[in-house]
């Protein structure tokens, strides 16, 4: 049974993610050492807590994390963990995982701020991960801040609020959504499978 | 297309069990909390509140229980409230699997715990629930709001009504959301079971006062009041409770007629 590994920054409510991923079919665990991550066949860093502390808890991992993923380990990163594959972000301190070029952004204040609730997908790039997902489809958001890639080639999605925003990237197989598939309902549950169906069992 | 308003239908839970439902015609809408959760999911709720009303001590086990259970059952969001007085209740509810946790009187009498439980799990999980009734009487520093039926201030009251506070809503609205509030969800007293619509010109205040979303409450009796409380209520989410139980108004059926009005609400 392919093995998949959600990272625990200690940060709270993994339960939704473990039963949404295991509603797909997965086997999963919850992992907070370089030995739980070498063992996984695919990898999620869920989207609770922060920029700086989710780092510090990633810091003891992050080489076997960049081997596993350099060596085609499916990664899924959810909100916050999304965040971490990039540079920067204006939440926090830290060097974020770097998988991709750029910062993360504060939404702008002429919105309220965080965006909560449901909004829709602007499909932009055609990718695995949306087979099945008509363009428009609504999905569930809670976040403060967003990536800004430096290059758009990763953006599979984009989202209107205050600002367009990248709501879901993907390069090989590292994917990144800025909603939670995990409390989108049945869409988020295809979304999750889609990500299941990457996993080489 | 801009963010969706939310429908949310509310849950009372006493022991486990949805109470204030118990419809005779039909026994089993008085039923438990998890097929509930699961006939509004399949329905179209945008979000579940479930507010428990257990108050014994084996209320954490409980309390638990039937987290886990809708959390299972349903993947949409969901707010747990009732009795939340500290990080450790909080933590309970959120790792049974609640995506966020309601505070009410305990914040009222200290509102240090926004800031505690902000701190530690994200504001975005923080809800401050706000129970208010309309006082007439013209009081020094309170902000007074013009109304059909006169001048009034909008007055915070706690323990389910039971008790006055002599607070001003809309100033504690403002203090509550630098505290670390990620929502409110405003209930007004006056209009709660009333079928008569929502209180809108308490809505539509605190909206215009605070950059956090406002989950409006109380009086919904047909879908007209929740179109009004969208609109001059200025409310990002609606909550309901009868309706929706008694099955007078199923959720599809007012999600289609706010989306004829002109509402963006989620397919």
């Amino acid at each position: 049974m392919a093995n998949t590994v959600i990272f625990d920054y200690g940060a709270g409510n993994l339960l939704s993610l473990k039963i949404a991923l295991e509603k797909t079919g997965l086997t999963t665990s919850i992992g907070t050492t370089a030995e739980d991550l070498a063992q996984a066949d695919a990898i999620t860093l869920p989207g609770v807590g922060s920029f700086t502390v989710a780092l510090k808890r990633l810091s003891m991992v992050k080489e076997t994390l960049q081997t596993k993923v350099t060596e085609g380990t499916p990664l899924l990163g959810i909100c916050l963990g999304l965040q971490l594959f990039f540079e920067s972000s204006q939440e926090g301190p830290g060097d974020g995982l770097a998988f991709f070029k750029g910062t993360v952004k504060q939404l702008p204040g002429m919105v309220k701020v965080p965006h909560m609730g449901w909004n829709t997908l602007n499909i932009v790039e055609s990718n695995e991960l949306l087979d099945g997902i008509a363009e428009g489809t609504y999905v569930y958001f809670v976040h403060s801040l967003y990536p800004s890639p430096q290059y758009s080639n990763i953006v599979v999605t984009e989202t209107d609020y205050g600002t367009t925003f990248p709501s879901a990237v993907a390069q090989k197989n590292i994917y990144g959504t800025q909603f939670h598939p995990e409390k989108s309902g049945e869409v988020g549950l295809r979304i999750l499978k889609n990500f299941a169906k990457t996993i080489i069992r | 297309m801009p963010l969706a308003k939310r429908i949310v239908p509310c849950l009372d839970v006493d022991h486990g069990q949805v109470v204030k439902c118990i419809n005779f015609l039909n026994p089993k809408c008085a039923g438990d909390p998890i097929e509930l959760a699961q006939r509004y999911s399949d329905e179209g709720a945008d979000e579940l509140v479930f507010l428990d009303i257990t108050a014994s001590s084996e209320k954490r086990d409980i309390m638990r229980k039937y987290v886990e259970g809708v959390a299972k059952a349903i993947s949409i969001p969901f707010t747990v409230g009732g009795g939340i007085r500290s990080v450790s209740d909080a933590r309970l509810v959120l790792c049974s699997g609640a995506d966020k946790v309601s505070v009410n009187t305990a914040a009222v009498e200290n509102p240090k715990l926004i800031t505690e439980l902000a701190d530690v799990f994200g504001r975005q999980c923080i809800v401050c629930a706000i129970d208010v009734r309309r006082n007439r009487t013209s009081t020094d520093g309170k902000i007074m709001v013009e109304t059909a039926g006169g001048p009034i201030w909008f007055e915070v009251v706690i323990y389910g009504g039971r008790k006055s506070t002599g607070i001003d809503a809309l100033a504690w609205a403002m203090d509550a959301e630098k505290f670390g509030a990620g929502e409110f969800l405003v209930t007004s007293m006056d209009r709660d079971g009333t079928k008569d619509g929502y209180d809108i010109a308490l809505t539509r205040n605190i909206s215009e006062r605070v950059n956090i979303p406002i989950i409006a409450s109380g009086g919904a009796g047909e879908p007209k009041h929740l179109y009004d409380v969208f609109t001059e209520g200025k409310a990002d989410a609606a909550l309901a409770a009868s309706i929706f139980h008694y099955n007078n108004y199923p959720i599809p059926i007012v999600k289609d007629y706010l989306r004829k009005m002109g509402v963006t609400i989620r397919q």
